[in-house]
């Protein structure tokens, strides 16, 4: 054997560091998407490896909807100070309260409601770039988006026009007010994240591992039924989240296999442990990642009407 | 277990040809054989195919995922898939064939170890064929498969594969770049010799192309001649609580050539200063070697004035050094190339500003001769010289991938307008000239 040769897992690596490294490098203001999820894990230890000895030069930025799983903050929360960045959350609720987003009527879910808090985000601090953790193999309008994906100054991806992206030399060049996301996973598949979390012993918060959970089924999802609500005079925010009388429900052996927030996350019956039983899961597995979440199913092209109004 | 895991292999590949080829089709019966293809992906083929496809499965529309392209049935962008079997994993890039988009294949080809070529059989070698070899070859893919497909509507006839497989040998001789050439017939719609051998082939004693390209040698594909290391990022970290840090002063970056030592004589260009390399500094601890194209982070013995852009090179072989470049480009924009405009020119680590002083001809590809040329419209290639602001370090795009190429940028509208790929300097640095400032 040649020693002179990567695997694929540190062919993958190599490339994610370069491209940290050139986002370091071109960008003013650039920061990582950090939700607390296995992909923005990885990307975690990618910015380690390619900024360490020195701090983690670029602050971490997270958009909640107000429907987190609070295992992921508390990770999240904990992740981020272990790491000695700065952490920089925007809500959904603060956005309706400066009048950034207003409510869907009718609609629980606020995954689309995050476009404007991000995009507001993204003002607030003049950021120039955002490091997010997708990957190609996700979903099929993301196998067409590029590392550097370029969107106008109203936050929207043009998928017939993106920017030719040749070797390794990304053209970082931007206008003011227009601003780059960048995705150094786009090749990693599911698998090869996991591989990873195993090769460098990362933690990943436990609703990944199978755990007992109350959860009800809806539009052919197990959904996790949502924490009591506490009477504490404002309107519940997960009405309309809750089983009705009519849906089933029951204590289930779940985890999550990708995670959104809790209305968006269907769980999957399973009963892996450990990072082994997940990478074996995943192996075997004859559906697709996202097939679990709620917030893809609304068209065949939801994810790409998403990213061309400013989606993550 | 966990070994055997470790030693697999990435292979990159692209699929070209022209439109209705059959490169999704193609695409997707890799993914279905290979088993990739999950339920719920193929439970929303199959609703499409309900709603639009007169109810016939349609596996092109596994990769076409952008609306446009189910609309009009097209490819309209590289899409990149991923494939695993217990050999290797792959990385494939889907890039359209139709000549208005023939920048997005040069795309998919750059960062590609083999190039399938989609040849109808019914149509044999067309124009396409040709280009699409020709870039193949331009951006230095080592390995080339030429996929004769629909075998089935022509009655798997061995004569005429035959006849196309002749009528590529007669140019191929002209590109002359390939380490290996393979023909395969099959059918990608029906799954002949893609995954499994056809019993409809009995003529046909090669592998199935999975076959081919779970095999094909592909290790000495990265160059490990002449150290190239573009400073990508300077490493010092602010305030540091750790003592020991206080002096750290890194040079961050991606071996874009050959191995780098601990101890190793080094030159920095463009300065030409001498260093030593006294640590090679990584997350996970030092090593003594590193190779193409691994990223770490180098300390030098001595503290020189470094910073991105910068070149730290191994002293044999030397790599160019100047401002007068000659190579072939690749337009990629609606408003052609004329000689005189000025851009940025991004190679390496380094964005400098840049003039095409002059188009020296065009490529035609029926002769693959160059051709006079005012001007290049998009999808042509041709051969430029360029002056830079500051010059460049470099080797020949056929020596090196990485520091023989480059891309151009319009100033203003921040378009890639062009891929560059440099020919092999006309001499090297000479560092016993470095007392003379340039």
């Amino acid at each position: 054997m040649s020693s002179y040769h990567l695997d694929h897992l540190a062919y993958l690596e190599t490339e994610a560091i370069h491209v940290l490294r050139e986002v370091a490098a071109e960008f003013e203001r650039p920061a990582v998407l950090f939700s607390g999820g296995k992909d923005s894990i990885c990307i975690l230890r990618l910015a380690e490896k390619a900024f360490r000895p020195s701090e983690i030069p670029m602050p971490f930025l997270n958009v909640e909807t107000g429907h987190e799983f609070p295992e992921l903050i508390e990770f999240r929360d904990r992740r981020a100070e272990e790491l000695g960045a700065k952490l920089i959350v925007r809500t959904v609720d603060e956005a309706f309260e400066k009048g950034l987003a207003t409510p869907t009527p009718g609609q629980v879910s606020r995954n689309q409601l995050q476009i404007p808090v991000l995009l507001g985000a993204i003002e607030e601090f003049q950021f120039d770039c955002c490091i997010g953790g997708a990957r190609r193999d996700e979903e099929k309008a993301r196998a067409k988006e590029r590392f550097f994906s370029f969107r106008d100054a109203f936050g929207q991806w043009d998928p017939k026009n993106q920017r030719p992206e040749i070797w390794n030399l990304y053209n970082a060049r931007l206008n003011p007010g227009e601003n780059m996301r960048v995705f150094p996973l786009s090749n990693w598949t599911e698998t090869d994240v996991w591989e990873y979390i195993k090769k460098e012993e990362l933690e990943v918060p436990n609703i990944y591992f199978s755990h007992e959970r109350e959860c009800f089924h809806r539009a052919g999802q197990w959904l996790p039924v949502p924490p009591a609500h506490e009477a504490n005079g404002k309107a519940d925010p997960y009405e309309g989240a809750r089983p009705t009388e009519q849906e089933e429900h029951r204590r289930m052996i779940c985890r999550v296999r990708t995670i959104a927030d809790m209305i968006s996350t269907g769980m999957i019956e399973s009963p892996a442990e450990n990072i082994d039983d997940i990478i074996s899961e995943v192996a075997a597995a004859r559906v697709t990642e996202r097939g679990t979440r709620a917030d893809d199913k609304a068209s065949e092209a939801a994810m790409e009407d998403r990213k061309k109004a400013g989606y993550f | 277990m966990s070994d055997a895991q470790q030693t697999i292999e990435l292979l990159r590949f692209n699929t070209c040809g022209s439109v209705d080829d059959g490169k999704s089709t193609l695409i997707g019966r890799l993914l279905y054989d290979s088993k990739s293809i999950m339920e719920d992906q193929m439970e929303a083929l199959e609703r499409s195919a309900d709603i639009t496809g007169g109810g016939q499965v349609n596996l092109a529309n596994l990769t076409d995922g952008l609306r446009a392209e189910r609309e009009q049935g097209i490819t309209i962008d590289v899409a990149y898939r991923y494939v695993a079997t217990p050999k290797r994993k792959f990385i494939v890039a889907d890039t359209p064939g139709h000549v208005e988009y023939t920048r997005n294949m040069v795309t998919g080809a750059s960062t590609a170890n083999l190039s399938i070529v989609l040849v109808d059989a019914r149509n044999g070698v067309i124009e396409q064929t040709r280009r699409h070899s020709y870039i193949s070859a331009l951006l230095g893919i080592p390995h080339i498969v030429f996929a004769v497909n629909k075998m089935d509507l022509v009655d798997w006839s061995e004569e005429r594969f035959r006849e196309i497989r002749e009528g590529i040998e007669a140019f191929l001789p002209k590109l002359n770049l390939f380490k290996d050439v393979k023909f395969i017939p099959i059918s990608a719609l029906e799954g002949d010799n893609v995954v499994t051998f056809s019993d409809r082939t009995p003529w046909y004693e090669g592998p199935t192309l999975l076959g081919h390209i779970e095999s094909v040698h592909i290790a000495s594909d990265w160059n490990l001649n002449g150290l190239r290391f573009p400073v990508q990022w300077v490493n010092r970290p602010n305030n540091p609580t750790d003592p020991a840090l206080h002096d750290f002063r890194g040079l961050s970056g991606q071996i874009a050539g050959g191995i780098v030592k601990v101890g190793q004589e080094v030159l920095v260009l463009p300065s030409g200063q001498k260093s030593r390399i006294q640590e090679i500094w990584t997350y996970d601890g030092p090593l003594e070697e590193a190779f193409c194209p691994q990223s770490v982070t180098l300390r030098l013995e001595d503290d020189l004035d470094i910073s991105r852009g910068d070149t730290i090179v191994g002293l044999d072989p030397l790599p160019g050094h100047s401002a007068e470049l000659a190579g072939r480009v690749c337009w990629m924009n609606p408003r052609p190339l004329t000689a005189g405009k000025k851009y940025f020119l991004k190679h390496g680590t380094q964005t400098v500003q840049a003039m095409v002083t002059s188009l020296e001809s065009r490529i035609d590809f029926e002769t693959f001769e160059p051709k006079e040329a005012s001007e290049l419209a998009m999808n042509d290639i041709g051969e430029v010289r360029i002056r830079t602001a500051k010059p460049l370090t470099y080797d020949g795009y056929t020596a090196n991938r990485l520091t023989g190429s480059f891309v151009l940028v319009e100033p203003g509208t921040n378009a890639t307008v062009a891929a560059g790929m440099l020919h092999p300097p006309a001499q090297t640095y000479k560092p016993e000239y470095t007392d003379f400032s340039i």
